[in-house]
């Protein structure tokens, strides 16, 4: 196994391709992500940053290269181990995944119960992480009677509720108007000064000046660039 | 765990027809297989005091001498198969008929000469596998001289415990036949529910559920079909046995033995094989579909 010769870096990747049948989605992407780093991916839709973030959680694996996630090279994990690789994650899919047939509540809860958590520490938890989203008054409503927004929310609350280490968001606020963003973006600030590394794919550029960090460029499946965007204190936008 | 069950219900209520269909069909086998173990349990009892009881009297020829009683008897003994054999002089025979008929003991008082034979009686072995050799016995014994008669009254036992044995092997064949059909009906069950639940497991897999999480409740779901089947089906044969034993406690037959329900050792371990008739059609559909 390669050992990160930093002690502070939670991802790296060496020469990493990844191919969808003949279509190539990423090329040759090499890069360094900090424990507690704030990073944004961004680039133009079909870029490949959702495919960069499946090869992390191993929802898709390299064609080539190398990566180490905290330390665990994705190419010697076991099967056994996936599941353990994934609660590292917190994660805000691009198209939520919440199970259609579940409640706001269990869809959140679903991430304690697959850690093996106490009920009561799980009702808790739960409980006060939708609240936190504004969705308190949702509990027992069924995904698909939400709306897109409030859909995103109990994506978020579900990727947050298990304090990963690392939080994957892709388009967290996609769907969501400028006070709701606003808040889901406060949540993940609250996340990176709790400790985790914080990865938000987007292509909003304004939710990116708003905020600041890094900025990871791609662009057809290569990375084009990286920079360092400060926050911008604009106060006409807020 | 209580959460895996809850899970489990609610698979089974959301797929409320398939799983009807499942426990129905569980149970309609269930049914035929423990009726025949109803119906072995109590003929096998049957059989056994027969077979027990399957021995050759071979009735004297009047007047014979004690030195000729021991001839007789040591040639007897030494015929294959013989097990046992016990010499039944008239008067114990009239004894023991006397005894057997206390109450009508006046039919023996106007009796002023024993009307009874001296006989043999001969214990034979293992007899219902050699059913023929009790035959060729029975024509080797009336060949010899002294022998007047020779009754083995229960000639057609051979035939009976033979069909018998044809029809247990048909019960286990059957019962095999059942066991494999039904292992698949619940597997295809238990597809259907994987694919209306393939989206959520998943969704599932990525937030860090491990196999054994997303199986539990496919596993208890299966077991619980198995436990219902086999309940309902036992229920099922259990009326019907307390209607028909009403029916045959009016008539004639109940004098002559008593039907036995399964007893709940045997009912136990039938729950016991369709709980794992469940777990077996899961374990091949997670096998197969999931691929964990
Ligand atoms: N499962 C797949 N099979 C085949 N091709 C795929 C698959 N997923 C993505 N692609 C292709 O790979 C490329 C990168 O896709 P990806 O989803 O990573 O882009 P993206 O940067 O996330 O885009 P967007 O901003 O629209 O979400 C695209 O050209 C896409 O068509
Ligand atoms: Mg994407």
């Amino acid at each position: 196994m390669i050992d990160g010769d930093e002690k502070s870096s939670i991802i790296r990747m060496f020469h990493v391709h990844h191919n969808y049948g003949a279509k190539r989605a990423l090329i040759d992407i090499t890069l360094d992500i900090a424990k507690n780093e704030y990073v944004f991916i961004t680039g133009p839709s079909g870029a490949g940053k959702t495919t960069l973030l499946k090869l992390f959680y191993l929802a898709e694996s390299v064609s080539e290269g190398q990566i180490l996630i905290d330390g665990i090279n994705l190419a010697r994990i076991p099967h056994k181990r996936i599941p353990f690789l994934r609660r590292k994650f917190g994660i805000i899919f691009q198209d939520y995944k919440l199970i259609p047939s579940r409640t706001a509540f269990d869809n959140v809860a679903l991430v304690l119960e697959a850690a093996g958590k106490k009920r009561r520490l799980i009702q808790k938890k739960v409980k006060s992480m939708l609240r936190l989203v504004g969705m308190e008054d949702r509990y027992n409503t069924l995904t698909p009677s939400l709306s897109g927004g409030e859909q995103q929310r109990v994506a978020v609350a579900r990727a947050v509720v298990g304090d990963p280490k690392i939080i994957l968001a892709d388009e967290p606020t996609g769907s969501l108007d400028a006070d709701s963003a606003g808040v889901i973006m406060d949540l993940l600030r609250g996340v990176h000064i709790r400790g985790a590394t914080v990865i938000i794919a987007t292509h909003d550029k304004d939710l990116i000046r708003k905020t600041g960090g890094r900025v990871l460029f791609l662009k057809q499946g290569r990375l084009e660039g990286s920079a360092f965007v400060e926050k911008q204190h604009d106060d006409a936008i807020f | 765990m209580t959460l895996f069950f809850r899970r489990a219900i609610e698979d089974i209520l959301k797929n409320r027809f398939v799983n009807i269909v499942t426990i129905i069909t569980i149970s309609l086998s269930i049914l035929i297989v423990s009726t025949f173990i109803l119906f072995f349990i109590n003929t096998s009892e049957i059989m056994n005091v027969w077979k027990k009881g399957v021995r050759v009297m071979a009735y004297l020829k009047p007047g014979i001498g004690t030195s000729k009683l021991a001839d007789i008897k040591q040639s007897l003994k030494v015929m294959p198969g013989v097990f046992e054999v016990r010499f039944i002089s008239k008067q114990e025979a009239l004894q023991t008929l006397k005894a057997q008929m206390k109450r009508q003991s006046s039919l023996f008082e106007s009796l002023s000469k024993n009307p009874l034979p001296d006989a043999f009686e001969i214990r034979i072995l293992a007899p219902e596998n050699n059913w023929e050799k009790i035959e060729s016995l029975a024509v080797q014994i009336e060949s010899l001289d002294q022998i007047e008669e020779v009754e083995y009254g229960q000639k057609w036992l051979g035939r009976i415990i033979h069909f018998f044995n044809l029809f247990r092997l048909a019960g286990y064949a059957l019962c095999g036949i059942f066991f494999i059909a039904t292992v698949f009906i619940v597997a295809n069950t238990i597809r259907l529910v994987i694919y209306s639940r393939s989206e959520e497991v998943e969704i599932m897999r990525l937030v860090g559920a491990t196999d054994k999480f997303i199986k539990i409740p496919f596993y208890i779901q299966s077991i619980i079909q198995g436990a219902l089947g086999a309940f309902i089906g036992l229920a099922v044969l259990f009326v019907s046995f307390l209607v028909l034993n009403a029916s045959v406690k009016q008539g004639y037959f109940s004098s002559l033995f008593q039907i036995r329900f399964i007893p709940p050792a045997v009912l136990l371990s039938v729950i016991g094989c369709s709980m794992l008739i469940g777990w077996l059609g899961c374990y091949l559909s997670l096998k197969q579909y999931l691929k964990i």
